[in-house]
Parts: structure tokens; sequence; C-alpha cells
């Protein structure tokens, strides 16, 4: 798994390749509480649309994500998820938990 | 030598109109880096014994949770533990036709596994963690967990099931 960051007007998108699993989730985690608990960044954009599989643990590093962005009183988007990403948000009852939107176009605009 | 193939034990479910062939074994190791291989390798198969892709990302979902599992609980994170996965295709007769399915088989030599102790967690509590278990039971039909011969050994059960209408919708139910 490989993440970039890039600035797009006030928002921090960052942009995930590959898959978000046992392997990397730690990886994932670290790079969203250190967005919003260290940077203080407030609105961070996850790009899924180069990630191909999330598993219990990439969910779990996106709901710590999430808890830590409300915390900062920050905001927390995802968007270009495939369906298995769908399927296992939606699995795990977190589906409409999230802020999620179809591209990156929409992501920011929101 | 693996010491899994050397305890191999024979599937559990012998029932009389349930046929069972031998398609796929893989040996790996239990470090996280291989969970990816493991996903490859097994998504053509599922192709190939008839399941529509959302049927096949749910099998693939759930190896992959509980092979976690394994490597999680079972080896408490060493890498360089055996597991063994075992893909037979089933058929079954049911009020004159004929199921087709897959059985994956999943085999480590960790200790016992304190099946009092496994409950997949409510998920009305939004909190990180303790997904996995309810992962894989909503994705297969039958999930079933035996020690025998020093082995812990978990048997996946799935059959295929026409594609619905929509396939692939994620979209979540009213509640």
């Amino acid at each position: 798994m490989k993440i970039a960051t890039r600035h797009v007007d006030s928002a921090t998108i960052l942009d995930v390749t590959g898959n978000i699993d046992m392997a990397n989730s730690p990886e994932m985690r670290k790079a969203l509480l250190s967005e919003f608990r260290q940077k203080g960044v407030t609105r961070v954009i996850l790009n899924l649309s180069g990630c191909q599989y999330i598993d219990s643990s990439g969910v779990a590093s996106l709901v710590e994500g999430l808890k830590a962005s409300r915390e900062a009183g920050s905001r927390f988007v995802l968007f270009g998820l495939n369906a298995s990403s769908k399927e296992v948000l939606k699995i795990s009852r977190l589906l409409k938990l999230f802020e999620i939107y179809d591209d990156e176009e929409q992501a920011i605009a929101s | 030598m693996n010491p899994i193939a050397v305890k191999y034990l024979s599937g559990m479910d012998t029932s009389s109109n349930l046929s069972r062939d031998f398609m796929l074994k893989l040996e790996l190791r239990s470090h996280p880096t291989l969970l990816c291989a493991l996903r490859g390798a097994l998504e053509p198969l599922m192709e190939t014994l008839g399941f529509p892709d959302e049927q096949n990302r749910a099998i693939i979902r759930a190896v992959d949770e509980a092979v976690s599992n394994i490597m999680r609980h079972s080896y408490e994170g060493r890498p360089d533990q055996p597991i063994e996965v075992r893909c037979n295709r089933l058929e079954r007769h049911v009020n004159g036709e004929v199921e087709k399915g897959v059985e994956i088989l999943l085999f480590d030599c960790g200790p016992a596994v304190d099946t009092t102790k496994i409950q997949a967690r409510s998920l009305d509590e939004v909190r990180p963690g303790g997904l996995g278990l309810h992962i894989i039971r909503s994705s297969m039909d039958t999930v079933e967990y035996m020690r025998a011969d020093g082995l812990n050994q978990l048997r996946l059960v799935k059959y295929v099931r026409p594609a619905k209408d929509g396939c692939g919708s994620t979209e979540e139910k009213p509640k």
C-alpha cells in the first residue's frame, strides 16, 4: 500500500494505492491520526479509487480516523470506493456513518 | 516437513447426499503480506466454480478474515508458522436439484481455540476492531470449528446462488 498526500484548497487528499489489510492497516491508521491530531487538518479526503481491498483491520483504521476527525472538529470524507470496499462497510453497518462520494470532484465540492 | 500435512484431517461432513472433489491446496506462512497472495489465488478459483462476483468477493473476504485471525490470535503475530488452505468443490442434492459450492478448510497448529470466548461483537457500537468473525459468518453458509490431533480446523462452506438483480448494489436497506 502507498499513501500519497496532496492539497486542494483547504482539503488534504490522501491517495491510497493497494490494499488496506492486516499487513498495512497500522500505516493507514497512523497517516489518518497524524492528519487530524498533529497537523490539525480541517478536512481529509481519502481517495480509495486505487484501493482494491479493505479488510476488517482496514475498516478499523477508517473508524479510528473518523473518531479522530470528530474529536478534532474536522471532516473525514471518502471517495472512489469499489464494490468490495462498499460491501465490507455495509456488512459492518458503517456505510451510512461515513461521508462517501463517487468521485474527487464531488468530494472536494462537498 | 509440514506438521499440518502430517496430521491432516478429513472433511467433517460425510453426508450421503454430498460429494466432494479436491481442487486446491495452499501452504503458507503466517506472514500478513501473504494475505494478498492468498486472495489472488482464490479469486479465479471461485470464478471457475461458478460464483458470481458478489459471492466471490464474500468468500475471499471470509477466508482473508479467517486467516488473519489465525495469524493474529492463534499464532499471536509470529510470522513463520504454518497455515494450510484446502479447497474442495461440493455438490449436494436437495429436493432433486443439484447445488454446487465450495468447502474451504483452514488448518493451523496454534493452541486450541476457546470457543466459549469467540463471539462476534454487537454492531450497534461504533468502534474499531472485532468485526472479523461477523464478516466471516455473514459471508458463508456454514462456519464450523473443530480441534483434532493438535490442529485447529475451520470449515467454511458456501453454495452458488443465482446472482440477484442489481448485483453489486451495496446500498443499505432502510431500517
